[in-house]
């Protein structure tokens, strides 16, 4: 095992496949000789050249599009959006067209293609830095999205999204990239997707979270289980789409009560979805509402630094949800 | 002394501007701004004429102690964030908004203290902005990128690339529509030029004869990215305008009269009826992209030969070789925008911070 950041996690795990499968390039703005605005792809030139590390011009919806004609051809494209918030230009490109391509197609052709994503806030990135995109792209059959949180994930899921043969939009929490640092292995391993992960076992409720959220989640069960005795189980979903939604199952009917945390506004995300599927498949096992923690349903993460830390959701703000969940 | 009138509007090659500036000051022919007299030891501009150069000057350097500033403040922690900065480019938003009228709109991108402040946003609260404090344009809820000031229709700079495009033809339409003379204005770099959106907003206000003036400012890089690493067609743009049906013209962005006269020439025609407008100004960022970047794709040489045309420095001389100014009077300009700039900080920093419950504000009308 070696030990690495989240960031240095993805550029090992296309490294890897890049040696390993030709049909692998890389696209985005400024991913060539300047490594990628996080340097994801830094050193990328020197060891693949130029004709498979490309520098585009600003312009996402070709990116994205280009990368799907690729792929239809066989290739095994990566595409950078340098940040989540500017995936919007794009979305004709991934939700019209790369999420269709399979099924339109009748099985033709495949859209085996990953879009590499930095999301998330807490950076004071304001208005344009900080956005959460997941829902929409969520919401889109066809695509599939993974949020990992740590770096082993981040490395066993991206390889296995370039090995995919469908759309992966790869969400890469640009908070984690530093800030979290873990084992991982050193060589090709993958991580399945659509599949959650328990993080940490209890049994007084289940947390259910992703991305950033997920390190908040296991400090605010730290705190409850030292002041309270309680005992959380927090289940890290890994990928949103296609939902884990046996584990999310398994885990409530055994602890009966249901927290859902998440750094996206709460209307139509994944945490409804979440909750929707608890309602179906675990409402007599339930002792409790389902609950939520979420920023306000507001359209933007304000710059001014009090006020981002009033939006985002916090480990204190999670504990406290906890508790009053378990008061209830 | 025979005087040469100069003629900006010309299209030229981008090399040829230092010849230029070189010929204006032979020829004695100083601007737009008054009628040239003659040269000689005596200075025969008119004191209102004094005064408007010398603020031009002033504006300018304005704009460069603002963006020192703001990076002092950067590295101490004050200002957070993504933060782009102005410098080296301050000809182009001066000269620019020296000819507009308060009912124009101003539309820019995230690198946008420059143009708020040659536009006449109030310096405390763009500072105070930038610190996220409750005095700022937008109560620290836009930060560095998103300065905005309705009363002085700046309408903003945003930062999706490209995506200020369709809004500032908008803001076109409406002048149009309303019936007034007042046109709209967007800034953009060689970057956003390979955004969609510049081609669809280009095609429409040809197609619909839009009052608006696309204003591109070449500093010959895209982030890392060299304008010749992502076009094909070389490092002149405004030639492209012509395909749209859109006059254009080049001018060199480190020559605040010049940026100055073309402006005039195309408001004027803007106005009178004549439809959309397209400036390129050659210019050039002296620091990297934003905090985060050290600028090392590019070579020191190529920032050498920019800062040697710095508007701060050969706009001065020009003044004083023509007699429009003495040392004094710059001095007096410089003095005053410390104080002005060193106010701004202390008013953001004596600025209560927004409390947290005011992010509930505005979030529907
Ligand atoms: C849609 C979108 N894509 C990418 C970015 C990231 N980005 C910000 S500025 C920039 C370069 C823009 O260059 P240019 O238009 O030349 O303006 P300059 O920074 O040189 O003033 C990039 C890639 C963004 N903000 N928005
Ligand atoms: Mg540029």
């Amino acid at each position: 095992m070696a030990t690495m950041n989240v960031l240095e996690a993805v550029r090992d795990a296309m490294r890897l496949e890049m040696r390993r499968d030709p049909n692998v390039f890389i696209l985005g703005e400024d991913v060539g000789a300047r490594g990628g605005v996080f340097l994801a792809t830094n050193g990328f030139v020197a060891e693949f050249g130029e004709q498979r590390v490309i520098d585009t011009p600003l312009a996402e919806s070709s990116i994205v599009g280009i990368a799907l004609g690729a792929a239809v051809s066989g290739m095994r494209p990566i595409a950078e959006i340098q940040f989540g918030d500017f995936i919007w230009p794009a979305i004709n490109q991934l939700v019209g067209e790369a999420a269709r391509a399979r099924y339109g197609t009748a099985g033709q052709r495949n859209a085996s293609m990953v879009v590499r994503v930095p999301h998330g806030g807490g950076v004071r990135g304001g208005l344009y830095h900080s956005q959460s995109v997941e829902a929409l792209l969520a919401h889109t059959p066809g695509l599939k999205v993974v949020a990992p949180s740590t770096p082993y994930d981040a490395k066993g899921l991206l390889i296995s999204a370039i090995r995919d043969d469908d759309p992966v939009v790869f969400l890469e929490h640009k908070r984690t990239y530093r800030l979290v640092r873990g084992e991982a292995p050193e060589g090709y391993y993958t991580e399945p997707i659509g599949r959650a992960e328990i993080k940490r076992r209890g049994e007084d409720l289940t947390v259910i979270t992703y991305g950033l959220m997920l390190h908040y989640t296991l400090q605010a069960a730290e705190q409850v289980s030292e002041s309270e005795g309680i005992e959380a189980e927090v289940i890290d979903l890994r990928t949103l789409r296609p939902l884990d939604v046996d584990t999310v199952i398994e885990s409530v009917r055994r602890t009966s009560k249901a927290l859902i945390v998440q750094e996206d506004t709460p209307v139509a995300s994944i945490g409804s979805e979440v909750a929707a599927v608890i309602a179906d498949r675990a409402f007599f096992d339930l002792d409790g509402p389902v609950r939520r923690v979420t920023p306000p349903d507001f359209p933007p993460m304000p710059y001014s630094p009090l006020q981002e830390a009033e939006y985002m959701p916090s480990p204190n703000k999670i504990s406290y949800a906890i508790r009053q969940l378990i008061d209830l | 002394m025979e005087i040469q009138r100069y003629v900006p509007t010309q299209l030229r090659p981008a090399r040829q501007m230092r010849a230029d500036l070189q010929q204006i000051e032979q020829a004695s022919s100083l601007d737009g701004v008054g009628e040239l007299r003659s040269v000689g030891e005596v200075s025969l501009y008119g004191p209102g004429e004094k005064a408007e150069l010398l603020d031009l000057y002033r504006q300018m350097y304005l704009i460069r102690r603002f963006e020192e500033a703001c990076a002092e403040n950067y590295s101490k922690g004050n200002i957070r964030g993504f933060l782009h900065l102005y410098i080296g480019q301050e000809a182009v938003a001066v000269g620019v908004m020296s000819v507009l009228r308060p009912g124009d709109y101003v539309v820019t991108h995230y690198r946008d203290h420059g143009h708020a402040l040659a536009r006449g946003v109030d310096t405390n609260r763009a500072m105070a902005e930038l610190f996220g404090r409750k005095t700022g344009l937008s109560k620290g809820k836009g930060g560095s990128m998103h300065l905005f000031d309705a009363s002085k229709r700046f309408m903003g700079g945003h930062a999706i690339v490209g995506g200020q495009l369709p809004l500032a033809a908008g803001l076109s339409l409406s002048c149009t529509y309303k019936g007034t003379d007042d046109i709209a204005i967007v800034f953009f770099g060689d970057g956003a030029v390979n955004q969609g959106t510049f081609h669809e907003t280009m095609n429409l206000a040809a197609v619909w004869k839009l009052p608006l003036l696309f204003f591109l400012e070449n500093n010959f890089y895209g982030m890392g990215s060299a304008i010749g690493k992502v076009r094909a067609g070389g490092t002149d743009f405004y030639p492209m305008a012509e395909s749209y049906g859109i006059e254009s013209v080049l001018v060199d962005g480190m020559n605040v009269l010049e940026v100055r006269e073309v402006m005039a020439n195309a408001v004027g025609k803007m106005r009178a009826g004549g439809g959309p407008q397209f400036i390129e100004a050659k210019t050039f960022r002296y620091v990297g992209h934003s905090m985060a970047d050290p600028a090392r794709y590019r070579d020191d040489s190529e920032l050498a030969e920019w800062m040697e045309k710095d508007p701060l420095k050969t706009f001065p001389s020009l003044l004083l070789a023509r007699g429009a100014a003495v040392e004094s009077d710059l001095e007096a300009q410089r003095e005053s925008v410390h104080q002005e700039v060193s106010a701004a900080v202390r008013f953001s920093e004596g600025s209560a911070k927004p409390s947290p419950h005011e992010i509930f504000d505005d979030v529907y009308a």
